[in-house]
């Protein structure tokens, strides 16, 4: 746990990141730092690129500039094996938990530790166990992905996400589709494992119970920008952020002009 | 379902009084219920305003709107007056959403994009041609890992699959095989009678089953039993993120997911086209026993007197290969697939069309390097 946070202040920076989908420019020169142990949100509206931005940072693609770092070591431009090593400091929860379809849910959290611990067999059945058990699936071990319910399906990608106790978790809305008491107790989850473990916790989200409640830090991008427009703690931007847009948004008020559009029916 | 809705249909009626058109709006306007479409009043007099009187229509919908807008479309560009009354306010608004259509852009001549679409299919082709390419590199080297020992790969998994397309498939390649050597000697049986060359059917029949049909007909199988089914899981992970999860597992997919199935064809590939070639020959003796009255000892000793080891191992050659190229296409075509739902069938038949063609374009190879090399 966290063994690599003493050499650097940050567990991730972010550093010049330009993203594009062919020609097509989503992201430009997005540069923000998350410090360890941290709850960091990124925010803003639909299709400014937050999905994009996160599968840039977990390195399923490549930003076309700039750079990612955990812990202070290069990922971008790292070589096969550091970049094996430093995709073993985190562990990342897919939209919709993404577990692979043709296993148990004990073998989907196995295969972590399969691949990279000394455990057998039997120690390998104990942590699975724990895992489930951490996020509320006991005793599901022998169920395969199908037979659950969504929300089921992302806190076993949870679990999945956990198994090698990674120093960071990254999000992609989680609490997308859960119902109100269930995002509650996703979120408090979350905060108990930041507790517990002093996992540094990203979350692409705009709930914004969910921003108000656990977010240490958040930072905002934005479509018309192609950018981050507002860093820094949800409650201080909302009340204060020069910016109208952060303001906005956190406070889920629109000026009144453009109110009026798209309000159909009597 | 106590009593049927009355719905009373949408009306216009029209009325003319010297350069003012009337038009009256009655009735429940209801998209489903085919409502009147915007007509545009006679022009021969000088027309000067329209009325339209909305007070007495029942429940609407967006037909209204539609009519409306047409109503406003056409009055602007004629320079018409059009004036509302009793129209829902919400039905103006509704009516403002729907912008003025844009003109289509002029269709593109036909002829000069003949030399377009050749040029793109070739650029495509040249595309598919490196992708695939690519792909062997990839495994290549994730073999390498392999034999050093540092590969992600589980045999477990390789196992599962070598079931799959191998045991499972016995029943549809024997069938299949038998049925082709059957077809083969009725054939042969038939030409070489007139010359009472009738034996020479177990030479026929055999030299072909071995060296072209049994290796073809289980490949072509296995394209559309084993491929298909690859590509259509890898297009389902692929659109449930779950080779992105492998991937920031740092797993890489080619060892994890491509060679265990790669290898599992390219091993399971010879037993079933030596299996296919067994069936093929008995095909073959089935007939000439029962039509051409040729004992079935006589036969089998002819069969193993014309086939040698070269013929064998030719087949056998093949038949590998067959199994890499139907690994390999799956597997790419899954990777590639969209991630969509449909994009796990386009993937599929895409694969299975691709092997086919690349099984019948290699062993049409194979024909001539053997040719030259006197196998
Ligand atoms: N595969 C793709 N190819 C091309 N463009 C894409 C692709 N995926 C996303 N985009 C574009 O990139 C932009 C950002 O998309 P992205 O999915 O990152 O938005 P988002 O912030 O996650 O939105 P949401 O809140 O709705 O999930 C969008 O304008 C989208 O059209
Ligand atoms: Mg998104």
């Amino acid at each position: 746990m966290n063994t690599a946070s003493g050499k650097s202040k940050f567990a991730i920076e972010v550093e010049g990141v330009e993203c594009r989908y062919g020609e097509r420019v989503v992201l430009t020169n997005v540069s923000f730092a998350v410090k360890p142990s941290e709850i960091f949100f990124i925010i803003g509206g639909n299709g400014c690129g937050k999905s994009t931005l996160l599968r840039h940072l977990i390195g399923l693609k490549q930003p076309v500039q700039g750079q990612v770092k955990y812990f202070g070591r290069d990922f971008t431009h790292a070589d096969r094996a550091g970049r094996q090593e430093l995709l073993r400091t985190f562990g990342v929860l897919y939209q919709n938990g993404a577990l692979w379809s043709s296993m148990t849910l004990a073998e989907n959290v196995a295969l972590p530790l399969e691949l990279y611990t000394q455990l057998d067999r039997r120690e390998r059945a104990r942590i699975v166990s724990l895992k489930l058990a951490q996020v509320g699936l006991a005793g599901l071990e022998d169920y395969y992905p199908v037979e659950l319910s969504g929300g089921m399906k992302r806190r076993a990608g949870l679990a999945r996400a956990l198994a090698l106790d990674p120093a960071i978790v990254f999000f992609d809305e989680p609490s997308a589709g859960l119902d109100p008491i269930t995002s509650l107790k996703l979120d408090e989850l979350i905060r108990q494992i930041r507790d517990t473990l002093g996992t540094t916790i990203v979350i692409v989200s705009h709930e914004l119970p969910s921003i108000f409640d656990i977010a240490d830090r958040v930072v905002m991008i934005d479509s018309g920008a192609r950018g981050v427009i507002a860093e820094g703690e949800p409650n201080q931007l909302r009340e204060a952020s020069p910016d109208q847009r952060v303001r906005e948004f956190l406070n889920r008020r629109v000026a009144a002009v453009q109110q009026q559009q798209g309000i159909l029916h009597p | 379902m106590a009593s049927p809705i009355i719905i009373t249909p949408a009306q216009v009626a029209t009325s003319r009084d010297g350069e003012v058109v009337m038009l009256c709006l009655s009735g429940n306007w209801q998209i489903t219920a085919s409502p009147p479409r915007w007509e545009q009043p006679a022009l021969d007099r000088p027309l000067r305003r329209i009325v339209l009187q909305a007070a007495a229509i029942g429940d609407w919908d967006s037909s209204l709107a539609l009519y409306l807008s047409a109503a406003r479309t056409w009055s602007g560009q004629q320079g018409v007056e059009l004036v509302e009354q009793g129209v829902p306010a919400e039905v103006g608004r509704l009516a403002a959403l729907l912008a003025p259509k844009p003109t289509p852009p002029a269709p593109q001549p036909q002829l000069a994009d003949l030399v377009a679409s050749v040029g793109q299919a070739t650029h495509q082709l040249w595309q598919e041609t490196k992708d695939l390419a690519q792909l062997l590199g990839e495994c290549a080297y994730s073999l390498g890992r392999f034999i050093r020992g540092q590969a992600q790969f589980r045999w477990r998994d390789c196992f599962t699959e070598m079931q799959q397309c191998g045991a499972l498939a016995l029943p549809i390649v024997g069938l299949i095989s038998f049925l082709v050597g059957v077809i083969m000697a009725y054939q042969a049986a038939v030409q070489l009678r007139q010359f009472g060359a009738d034996i020479y059917v177990a030479d026929l029949v055999g030299l072909s089953v071995v060296r072209e049909m049994g290796p073809m007909m289980a490949a072509i199988v296995l394209a559309g039993r084993t491929g298909a089914a690859f590509a259509a899981t890898l297009g389902n992970m692929q659109a449930n993120e779950e080779i992105d999860a492998l991937e920031t597992l740092g797993v890489s997919p080619i060892d994890f997911l491509v060679m265990p199935r790669i290898m599992a064809l390219f091993l399971m590939m010879p037993l079933l086209a030596l299996y296919a070639d067994f069936l093929g020959i008995m095909g073959g003796l089935v007939v000439t026993a029962s039509i051409l009255d040729i004992p079935s000892s006589l036969y089998w000793i002819e069969t193993k007197s014309i086939i040698d080891l070269s013929d064998l191992s030719t087949g056998l050659i093949k038949a590998a290969t067959f199994g890499l190229i139907i690994g390999l296409c799956a597997c790419l075509r899954g990777l590639q697939a969209e991630r969509s739902a449909v994009g796990a069938g386009r993937a599929a038949t895409a694969a299975v069309v691709t092997s086919t063609l690349l099984i019948i374009v290699s062993d049409a190879v194979f024909a001539v390097i053997f040719n030259i090399l006197g196998w």
